[in-house]
């Protein structure tokens, strides 16, 4: 069925974007909008930690010092809220998933994101993997801002936002799919945002 | 959850179109085919221009389930933006736009939800909350609920004449207003911006276990959401949703 085309609509469109940057039904924005499902958690950094669990010969953790002392890539990527804002070039530094999973063995093809305040949201491993994604802890050359999901969060900037987990503590690897928060709450399973995998019958 | 019809794009009529402050309007659109909702999901709007252009928004749904193939959306028309200024300036009674939804199945409530309802709306984020208000009058429901809603000014309160109204009713609703920039002559209701002081006297205290719903400006629903917790509210009963000055 080709779109309806609404009567009087023209648009606003950005000249000063290339738009083959942009998926589809998305639009660029200019400041970072803010979006969560509670409030934002509170975390002393003493008390942080970051774990990788599950199917592992042998579970891996680390502390906000040993954290920090891992090496660390700049990362300056575009990334696509499924609210269909998107934002381009964000500098980040992170640590790469692939780093973090140096440290264990495991035949797991699936990974749970856990987070501070309860969120969850599963990937699977080879979206996490080959230099796709980080654990973010500096946004524009400063520490993560709570509300934008510090001291740390998940960055996966191939898929939708939403699965750039904010406040994330740990990944628990799996040898199945286990749906998290926004996957059994209506939206896609996995969020490719150039499918336009927005909700879950995409 | 439950999932039933896939989310496919629907055409939506608009049917009816109501200003209700100097920013806001409700437009009602005819969706014959749609599949119902619960109060607090959203749908997403898709425009498309001749030449094939598309833009897609999403917006809160504002009328009840119980209105059935009909959809209210209140639209805040924001000056930079490409979506609202349609629909508010432009969109004329019998125009059509694709519609597709309901969506989301967090920041939702139904009226078999028995706790104490507790509703936090800045600005336009009214807009969920009064479908929970709607569904549940339209319901008959006498759960306990309150109502803390914090505008600009008394011209800026969207749906007041309703609200008297649905506090008039006597069925365990409570409503406490807000406004923060000016107030009339004789305004007996709040006019600071919500703080901690404010969400206590309006809260029930937390042992009641209240359901808590907070729509609004990202910095109004952080500061919401944090006096709460401090209150020793349980961070999980605590449901936001937040927009941002983008949006449009």
């Amino acid at each position: 069925m080709s779109p309806l085309i609404s009567r009087g609509f023209g648009g606003r469109r950005r000249r000063d974007v290339d738009p083959s940057r942009i998926p589809p039904g998305q639009y660029v924005v200019d400041d970072f909008p803010v979006l969560s499902a509670g409030p934002t958690p509170t975390v002393d950094l003493a008390d942080w930690t970051f774990t990788i669990t599950g199917a592992v010969d042998e579970p891996a953790k680390w502390t906000w010092e040993e954290f920090l002392s891992l090496p660390s890539e700049e990362i300056t990527t575009d990334i696509h809220c499924v609210t269909k804002w998107s934002k381009l070039d964000t500098p980040w530094r992170g640590v790469s998933v692939d780093v973090l999973l140096e440290r264990v063995d495991t035949a797991a093809d699936f990974v749970l994101a856990v987070c501070d305040g309860g969120y969850t949201t599963n990937l699977p491993l080879a979206d996490v993997t080959d230099g796709q994604a980080w654990v973010a802890y500096e946004y524009d050359g400063q520490p993560l801002e709570p509300v934008h999901g510090g001291p740390a969060r998940l960055l996966v900037p191939h898929l939708y936002f939403w699965k750039s987990a904010k406040w994330v503590r740990g990944l628990q690897l799996l040898d199945h799919d286990e749906p998290g928060f926004w996957e059994t709450n209506g939206y896609h399973n996995r969020g490719d945002p150039w499918k336009e995998q927005r909700y879950w019958s995409d | 959850m439950n999932q039933p019809a896939p989310l496919t794009w629907r055409v939506a009529t608009v049917a009816e179109k109501r200003p209700e402050t100097s920013s806001a309007t409700t437009l009602v659109f005819d969706v014959p085919d749609w599949p119902g909702h619960l109060a607090g999901q959203h749908v997403d709007v898709r425009l498309t221009a001749e030449d094939g252009y598309q833009a897609q928004r999403s917006y809160s749904i504002a009328s009840s389930p119980e209105d059935r193939g009909r959809i209210a959306l209140t639209i805040e028309r924001l000056d930079d933006g490409e979506v609202s200024p349609y629909l508010v300036d432009e969109a004329r009674i019998g125009d059509q736009v694709e519609l597709r939804g309901p969506i989301g199945g967090y920041f939702v409530w139904d009226v078999d939800m028995a706790d104490p309802l507790l509703l936090v709306a800045g600005g336009s984020g009214i807009s969920p909350l009064m479908a929970m208000l709607r569904h549940r009058a339209a319901r008959s429901s006498m759960i306990p609920a309150r109502l803390l809603y914090s505008a600009r000014s008394y011209e800026d309160l969207i749906y007041r004449a309703e609200l008297d109204r649905l506090a008039a009713a006597g069925d365990g609703l409570e409503t406490f207003l807000t406004l923060t920039r000016s107030r009339p002559p004789s305004w007996t209701g709040f006019g600071r911006r919500v703080d901690r002081e404010m969400l206590a006297e309006v809260a029930w205290r937390p042992e009641r276990r209240q359901l808590a719903f907070i729509c609004g400006p990202t910095p109004f629903v952080e500061a919401a959401a944090g006096h709460l917790v401090e209150l020793g509210h349980e961070a999980a009963r605590v449901k936001t949703e937040r927009f941002g000055p983008t949006g449009g």
